[in-house]
């Protein structure tokens, strides 16, 4: 099976720290990682790989250097990786995302399955791989807890929805995006990481993928961004400060009162 | 000013109408009123002419029905290209989905198609005064700030919203409205994907969305174990347990239990929320909450901008006192009953 995962390169967000001044994400000395969602899709590929043979292509839309996200992926088993890379991709919303990597892969071109992680940590908005399925005119699995591949080109799949378990049959090729629950990510190896380091990644542009310049970024992008602020909240409720003992009784006494006076017990 | 309408899609299951559909009827009934304009719900399914006159009695002006046994469960390929063929027809101005599985999987699909944009997860929907663009609001970069959002060229612009962040639009059966039955072409209703079997999953005693209290812990919990002391005051007040996501991605509590915008949105009558801090990932989920109740021993804590009650104290000195004091009342309750 020839797999393809698109990845994203996400700043660690347990640390993220914010200006107060001006609204933005302090980027110095915020660390980059796979966005964690992606790895549960990596480790499905890999998975797959190893039950029926072929192999796994990781490919990213970024910076220079989201190659890092990329070596990292080989490093945890995948062939190749391949970055999509150029001043014009900047400023991309979810379609012009999902426009430029869908013509990637079409460039790549002979794959069974594309595994998408679920959203991304940082724009969490999971636009992404229905969108590549859409362009692609790919049949779309979303939220695919499991998938056991049958005879013959297809899929058996499980679809964790709101309150239980769709099952799927799906003709390959196809773009499935998966959740937490299908795998357990493996680490690296050192065998891996030294396969990771010289590895050439493959990189592309908009001429290589043939895009039409207008789709492409900022200018290819139907959303725009109006308006940048720190949330106002608005309840104008009580706020009892516990110094001591009989605070704390108080405290208790007004928790009871308050569900009382509402009928809440 | 532009026209065209405002859609909604509604979501069904198994040929009943999913309460979200109401929701999306409240939003896109405030929205078509800003822009003086119509309100129309488009419904897929089998067998669910019914329905769509429930659709009309919540609010909507006009229902665009395409009823066939071949739509009877969700598919991303012929509900997204029945829905672009729809857009193409009559051209709405704005369209507002759930933010479901279902709805989540079917917007980006036709939104891609459509080139037009997509806001997910907004948590406000308004239309600017001048311009009447739709401006979509919702949480950005971890939750720290709001971004408003616009699409000022592509038509339609598309946003979902989270389930329970409204209430349902209320039901007034002398409403009046139009069902248009559309049909298509063979090809459409065909699918590269099968729908074989559903398996329900084994739930909660009380299932969080639909509880009428919810009693959640933080990261103030400081430790595993000590998720017992939210299951045993919802226990007393028979309540969902929540959880906010770094509980969660602590392994403290199923993801199941994640209240916040990558977790459960709910409206609770209360929300008792113990040990929150308040990211504004996690207020996205709870803050339409009727009543609100925050313990953290943190003064200046996010939680404590939207509770109506906040106490600041280390909730293991408030908690166990609390849950003796509920219990005390519950056997004074039940002696009462015995004796009569």
């Amino acid at each position: 099976m020839q797999i393809i995962v698109p990845i994203k390169q996400v700043p660690e967000t347990g640390n993220v720290k914010m200006d107060e001044k001006t609204g933005t994400m302090i980027r110095e000395g915020v660390e980059s990682i796979i966005n964690p969602l992606d790895l549960y899709a990596i480790e499905e590929a890999l998975r797959l790989k190893e039950e029926h043979e072929g192999s796994v292509t990781v490919i990213s839309m970024g910076p220079a250097k989201a190659e890092e996200a990329l070596r990292e992926a080989i490093a945890m088993g995948c062939d190749r990786g391949v970055l999509l890379t150029a001043r014009e991709f900047a400023g991309s919303d979810t379609w012009a995302t999902a426009y430029a990597l869908a013509l990637a892969i079409k460039k790549i071109g002979n794959f069974d399955l594309i595994l998408c992680g679920e959203r991304a940590t940082d724009g969490e908005t999971g636009q992404v791989g229905p969108g590549i399925a859409s362009y692609l005119n790919l049949p779309l699995g979303t939220y695919i807890s499991s998938i056991v591949k049958l005879k013959g080109s297809s899929l058996r799949v499980k679809r964790l929805v709101e309150n239980g378990y769709v099952l799927l049959e799906i003709l390959l090729p196809a773009l499935l995006t998966v959740v937490k629950e299908i795998s357990y990510p493996r680490l690296p190896t050192l065998r891996g990481k030294q396969r990771a380091k010289k590895i050439n990644i493959l990189r592309m542009g908009p001429v290589e993928i043939q895009a039409e310049i207008e789709n492409l970024g900022l200018q290819g992008s139907p959303t725009r961004v109006v308006k940048i602020f720190k949330p106002r909240l608005s309840r104008q409720g009580e706020k009892f400060m516990v110094k001591d003992e009989s605070d704390l009784e108080q405290a208790v006494e007004k928790i009871i009162d308050f569900l009382e006076q509402r009928q809440l017990i | 000013m532009e026209d065209n309408g405002v859609w909604i899609i509604a979501e069904q299951n198994r040929g009943d109408l999913l309460r979200v559909s109401f929701e999306l009827l409240n939003r896109g009934r405030y929205l078509a009123d800003r822009l003086n304009t119509s309100l129309s719900a488009v419904l897929f399914g089998s067998n669910i002419e019914e329905e769509a006159q429930e659709l009309i009695c919540h609010g909507a002006d006009r229902v665009f029905l395409v009823d066939d046994p071949r739509l009877e469960y969700f598919l991303a390929e012929p509900y997204g290209k029945m829905l672009c063929a729809l857009v193409k027809k009559y051209q709405p101005g704005i369209i507002i989905g759930a933010a479901t599985c279902n709805g989540r999987t079917l917007m980006p699909y036709a939104a891609h198609k459509l080139k037009t944009g997509l806001t997910a997860d907004c948590t406000m929907l308004e239309v600017d005064e001048q311009t009447g663009e739709l401006l979509q609001t919702r949480p950005a970069i971890g939750g720290n700030i709001m971004a408003t959002i616009k699409t000022p060229v592509a038509r339609p612009q598309m946003a979902t919203v989270r389930p329970r962040s409204m209430r349902p639009a209320p039901r007034d059966t002398s409403r009046r409205g139009e069902i248009k039955k559309e049909h298509f072409d063979d090809r459409l209703y065909s699918s590269s994907i099968k729908y074989i079997g559903f398996i329900e999953e084994s739930k909660q005693d009380i299932p969080l969305q639909d509880a009428d209290i919810v009693v959640a812990g933080g990261k103030g919990l400081r430790r595993a174990e000590n998720f017992k002391l939210v299951q045993e005051l919802a226990r007393l007040l028979g309540a969902a347990e929540g959880a906010s996501r770094s509980v969660v991605d602590l392994g403290w509590a199923p993801y199941a239990c994640q209240v916040g915008l990558s977790g459960k949105t709910v409206t609770p009558n209360l929300y008792l929320a113990l040990g929150i801090s308040g990211a504004v990932q996690h207020l996205a989920g709870m803050q339409t909450a009727e009543n609100i109740i925050a313990v953290n021993n943190d003064p200046e804590a996010q939680i404590f901008k939207v509770a109506d009650l906040g106490i600041v104290a280390d909730l293991f000195d408030v908690l166990p006192r609390l849950i003796e004091k509920l219990r005390e009342r519950k056997s004074r309750e039940r002696g009462k009953t015995d004796n009569e």
